[in-house]
């Protein structure tokens, strides 16, 4: 079966108030287990800030090592779920249903699947 | 080759006949062998190896009872040779044991109706998937559903062959690398994806139809196409009523195609047209379809529009148009598409019903809209109600922004001849 990438993005401005943490994580706990009650093999983990990410390149054979994300723009990666998916309208039927679509997006991405032999 | 069927009685018809019984098929076989062989390309490439056995045989042994049947088993079994060879498919002996059980079944069975009018709705909802980019899904659906060529494609988008060519083979290396399924949708998105498929194709209808004259002939063939594809999914799905407005929404549009032109080229508007020239076949054909829409009792916009149509074409002359019907008619479409277009052809109507101070109290909001300031349309209409108003200054003004903003030789032209009459009186 295909496996699909689904790519949590967020606004990279604001966010769930404090107060707001409790009920958005129990959205997410939610969400989590309708994925896995659709796919047992789930994978998934929601990213810490991009505040604590460091980019690396090397360039000309110096490694270089830079503070915080490849990109900086409006909306940023926040956490992945990898599942298998008996096509992409299934995909996409999940990834509309995740808590930050009305705020953020989600980008589905095939996974590449080796051919066989 | 002969997968053994009947053949007709006149053997020995010329390569064109061959090729035209062929491209008459080309949809429906498609459709049918991109299900059986999982993969457009696969699909397509084959179909294109039994045409040239067609084109070889067809003239010699004459054209087969069921030229469809025909070209899906002689397709299939071309299928198979390009399976047997290439490497890098995945699932190539799953691929190559269902094909050769198909292949061991009844020919008849590729004949059937009810399966392959099936596999042309699937490939309807494929082609206008919305994970596919908009200009791809018109020119994916061309090339499958409808009987143009690539090059055909090009010539009536205005692109090069290379970057329409281009563009199908993305999309469809898309549909197998993202896994775009082929089946009609679920139940929970069948009316948004159906609403897109709507759009779709009449995104191609209005290419055609709005084309500059110059451009007129080869474009004219993609409101062909667009009606074409209606028809085929007013035969899918006849239960749905904007289904059936759409259809008569392009057919009373296509009845005044011919009209809008005069002998030398020059666009003439609606109100000027020789009515003797409109389609009275499309006419009957489109009314018929809106009345059996209407009884569906499920309103939308496609039949607002066609309603609003067929107030115009059903009037006797341009005096008699119900405009009181028809600015109706258009405070319903404001309610279910919010948008400046209608919101203009509603303030025009409202003129028309009644009086041009009314239309004009509607244009107002639409005039400050900062995002319409170079919406050359509604600058050109806030013109023609201040002159029927008596207000020659100020209508002078509007029709030299419209004149400005205008990008359309034939238009501006007819923008500065209303604004010298209106000088000059």
């Amino acid at each position: 079966m295909p496996k699909y990438m689904l790519l949590i993005y967020g606004a990279a401005e604001g966010g769930p108030s404090a107060e707001e943490m409790p009920a958005e994580h129990q959205k997410w706990n939610e969400y989590t287990a309708s994925l896995r009650a659709a796919d047992a093999g789930l994978v998934g983990d929601q990213l810490r800030g991009v505040d604590e990410a460091t980019t690396v390149r090397v360039v000309d054979g110096e490694t270089q090592i830079t503070d915080g994300p490849f990109a900086v723009t409006k909306e940023l990666l926040a956490g992945y779920y990898i599942m298998d998916c008996p096509d992409l309208d299934v995909a996409l039927g999940h990834a509309a249903r995740a808590p930050i679509v009305t705020h953020g997006s989600v980008e589905v991405r095939p996974v590449f699947v080796y051919p066989a032999g | 080759m002969s997968p053994g069927d009947g053949r007709r009685a006149d053997v020995g018809v010329p390569a064109a006949a061959a090729e035209r019984a062929f491209r008459e098929a080309r949809a429906g076989v498609l459709a049918v062998l991109i299900r059986q062989v999982g993969d457009f390309q696969l699909a397509e490439d084959a179909v294109q190896d039994a045409f040239a056995a067609a084109v070889a045989t067809w003239p010699r042994d004459g054209v087969p009872a069921n030229p469809a049947a025909w070209i899906t088993t002689a397709a299939r079994r071309r299928a198979i040779d390009r399976l047997r060879r290439t490497r890098s498919l995945a699932d190539r002996t799953d691929r190559l044991a269902q094909l050769a059980r198909l292949d061991s079944q009844e020919h008849a069975v590729d004949g059937e109706q009810s399966a392959v009018e099936d596999d042309r709705l699937r490939l309807v909802f494929t082609c206008c998937h919305p994970a596919l980019a908009l200009p791809a899904r018109t020119a994916l659906t061309l090339r499958m559903l409808g009987g143009l060529t690539t090059g055909e494609i090009a010539r009536a988008f205005l692109v090069s062959e290379t970057t329409m060519g281009q563009r199908i083979s993305r999309a469809k290396a898309k549909i197998a690398g993202a896994g775009i399924p082929y089946r009609v949708p679920t139940d929970d998105v069948l009316p948004d994806r159906l609403r897109g498929v709507l759009a779709v194709v009449y995104l191609i209808f209005n290419e055609g139809y709005s084309a500059a004259a110059g451009e007129r002939l080869v474009r004219g063939e993609l409101c062909s196409e667009a009606i074409r594809l209606g028809r085929l999914l007013a035969r899918l799905m006849p239960d749905d009523a904007e289904v059936l407005g759409l259809l008569a929404l392009m057919l009373l549009h296509d009845a005044r195609r011919d009209a809008r032109v005069d002998e030398i080229g020059r666009y003439v508007g609606l109100d000027e047209q020789d009515r003797t020239r409109w389609d009275q076949g499309r006419i009957r054909e489109g009314l018929r379809l809106l009345e059996q829409a209407v009884r569906r009792r499920r309103p939308g916009s496609y039949q607002l529009q066609a309603a609003i149509t067929a107030l115009q074409v059903e009037a006797p002359s341009p005096e008699q148009t119900d405009w009181v019907e028809i600015a109706a008619l258009y405070s319903r479409l404001a309610e279910l598409e919010r948008s400046p277009v209608v919101e203009l052809n509603r303030a025009v109507a409202v003129g028309f019903a009644a009086g041009p101070t009314a239309g004009l109290d509607l244009l107002g909001p639409l005039l400050e809209d900062p995002r319409l300031a170079g919406y050359q349309p509604l600058h050109a209409a806030h013109a023609e109600l201040l002159r029927r108003c008596g207000d020659v200054a100020a209508a002078a003004a509007a029709y030299g922004r419209a004149i400005e903003l205008s990008a359309n030789v034939v238009e501006r032209a007819e923008l500065e001849q209303r604004l010298r009459a209106l000088v000059q009186d």
